[in-house]
């Protein structure tokens, strides 16, 4: 049994006390830890997804308790993939917050960040229901820290909200959770994979409602659209970098669907077959219409970016929706572009409101308006979904999955028309922030000698890290379109991985058999 | 008992929903007290009810027993309840403090200066 599975909990778990409690006044230490730490938890990421990607399924027993009884962490494909992606999302997240000092705006910047970062891989990993519920909470309770970093009332009222809501998800998540118990008596996913199979055909009323009661709090999450009210709010009032990090938050919900409605609640069986996907496809275009809609209506580049992010997670659903293999591969290859996008558009959008506010105005020239202006339309042309990026590569898969099945024509009427309402709503944004200056602005005279020491006082405030930060996941995004072959392999084996569920449950539950 | 216990969680689920739609931090809070206790009761009728019996399997007979495993979900619950509790309530308190207004809602006060 190897210990690496359990790593990406235990260092962020180890780090983020030890930040707190010895080095809590020295925030250059605490800088240099935290990068430290987050490059380790890129390296056993990068570890997990290489021993993932043989196809193995690794099985982890917390206390070396066998599955059913103690708590297993699972590592295959879709968990090593995520995990990979929250590392590469925090690097880049952690450089930025260093180089724009936002982590000086407030206390405990690092440790809540290295919480943060344990729960999301602890969801990513887990095997057993009860255990996704916790690391659920501890992702949330150090998000809730995060979200209201650097205080001001505004944001702490917008927090509360944040709060408010989630405490509801979650109190809806344990009533899912008993429920399910109830009738199965196991909270062990594989466990639970293998009883609800076994359950009597005429007796299914209490477990679907415990899958749809499931499906609920994983698509308050997710922000799918009758539940999406608390994202905008909350992420348009977060600091830059924090809403950055959460574009991975509304991810973990997407992967809780996808990891319980294959491997629990899977396509094949009678009692939950019609029951998922009827109700999230609707839901989906939904939610990428009304996020698409809502890119044209904001005032504000923090909301902007949010509406972005929701129409975004639309798509996702509607591939997660469809639930076939094609699809989810699909699925699979747009939740990364997904979040890379969504963290570059929020790190942009903290960029401008740092610079000149955050109202979506003609103003005049910021500081580095060229750099800022060529990031905003790279990150554009990746959430409307554009040629040459992997967003439009994750479209066009996303529409051949739904080709030939009965939505066909709603899914790829909806995704397109809506692809160009994201395209005008953000071409708006970016030449009204970019490009027109109030009328009657006069430029400056460039004159030599006014302009040279300005510039240094201006590159000696302004730190390099964010750029590296943002043109570091502009390169991932590039090299997910370069190497679109060799990731959709692997996005199209992990699909494989998911729906064929034997495996999985033979090696959490039947060990000691291999 | 099995009446008496759904009827709690009804009542208790009831009035957390009034009190979570409310307009002002306070009733919310409540709200999502009341929540979690009918929460915490729901789970542990999830093991099924019985009385006066130990959470051990016993092996010389075919006699009931308490499920074990309900009631340290619920142990999990309540810690973690608890602790959203108490952050809640000093997070409704800094923006009370911050802002004057103990409203749910962020936009129908831009009287109150919250620019900041």
């Amino acid at each position: 049994m190897s210990h690496l599975i359990i790593l990406p909990i235990v260092l962020p778990a180890i780090l983020a006390p030890f930040m707190l409690m010895v080095v809590r006044h020295h925030l250059d230490l605490q800088r240099i830890f935290s990068v430290a730490g987050t490059m380790a938890f890129l390296g056993i990421a990068i570890a997990l997804t290489a021993q993932a990607s043989t196809g193995d399924i690794h099985v982890y027993e917390l206390g070396n308790w066998s599955a059913p009884f103690g708590i297993v962490l699972v590592l295959d494909r879709l968990s090593g993939l995520m995990v990979l992606l929250t590392a590469i999302l925090a690097l880049a997240v952690l450089l930025y917050s260093i180089g724009t000092d936002w982590d000086k705006r407030g206390h405990h910047f690092h440790p809540l960040f290295q919480f943060q970062l344990m729960g999301v891989a602890g969801a990513f990993l887990t095997g057993d229901a009860f255990n996704l519920f916790v690391f659920f909470e501890v992702l949330l309770i150090a998000s809730y820290g995060l979200m209201i970093h650097g205080g001001g009332a505004k944001r702490l009222r917008a927090g509360l909200q944040y709060v408010v809501y989630n405490l509801l998800g979650s109190t809806l998540f344990l009533f899912a959770l008993g429920t399910i118990y109830a009738v199965t008596g196991t909270l062990n996913m594989a466990d639970l994979a293998e009883r609800v199979a076994a359950l009597p055909a005429d007796d299914t009323a209490l477990i679907r409602v415990g899958a749809i009661l499931l499906l609920l709090v994983f698509s308050i999450k997710a922000a799918v659209l009758p539940l999406h009210f608390w994202l905008p709010g909350s992420y348009a009032n977060a600091p830059g970098p924090v809403a950055a990090l959460f574009a991975i938050m509304t991810k973990v919900g997407a992967y809780s669907i996808l990891r319980m409605y294959t491997l629990v609640f899977g396509p094949d069986l009678a009692l939950s077959s019609s029951l998922v996907g009827e109700w999230l496809l609707p839901a989906a275009l939904l939610t990428l219409a009304v996020g698409m809609i809502g890119t044209l209506g904001t005032r504000d580049i923090s909301r902007l970016a949010a509406f972005s992010a929701i129409g975004s997670m639309g798509t996702l659903l509607v591939a997660i929706s469809m639930f076939t293999p094609l699809a989810t591969g699909a699925a699979i290859y747009y939740i990364v572009h997904s979040t890379l996008a969504t963290a570059l558009i929020f790190l942009i959008a903290d960029m401008v409101v740092e610079r000149q506010g955050p109202a979506i105005t003609p103003t005049v020239p910021m500081a580095q308006s060229g750099l800022i202006s060529v990031l905003f339309f790279i990150a554009a042309i990746a959430m409307a979904g554009m040629p040459p990026l992997s967003g439009f590569l994750g479209k066009i898969m996303v529409l051949q999955a739904a080709a030939n099945t009965p939505q066909q024509t709603l899914i790829w009427s909806v995704i397109l028309v809506f692809s160009l309402v994201a395209m005008v709503g953000l071409a708006r944004a970016g030449t009204m922030v970019f490009w027109k200056t109030p009328d009657g602005y006069e430029p400056p005279e460039p004159s030599d000698d006014a302009d040279e020491p300005e510039d240094a006082v201006l590159s000696a405030r302004v730190s390099r890290l964010p750029f590296v930060a943002a043109f570091g996941l502009v390169a991932m995004l590039v090299a997910m379109t370069i190497f679109a072959g060799p990731a959709l392999t692997y996005a199209e084996a992990t699909a494989e991985q998911l729906f064929d569920s034997e495996p999985y449950r033979d090696a959490v539950l039947r060990k000691d058999a291999q | 008992m099995e009446a008496l216990v759904a009827s709690a969680v009804a009542v208790l689920t009831a009035c957390g929903v009034y009190l979570v739609l409310r307009r002002r931090t306070f009733p919310v809070i409540l709200g999502l007290s009341l929540l979690s206790y009918a929460v915490n009761v729901f789970l542990f009728a999830t093991g099924r009810l019985v009385q006066n019996m130990p959470p051990i399997l016993s092996k010389y007979a075919d006699a009931t027993y308490t499920d074990p495993l309900p009631q340290a979900l619920v142990l999990t619950a309540i810690v973690i309840s608890f602790g959203m509790t108490a952050l809640v309530v000093m997070i409704a308190l800094g923006a009370f403090l911050s802002s004057d207004t103990d409203r749910i809602n962020t936009t129908d006060t831009p009287e109150s200066g919250d620019n900041a």
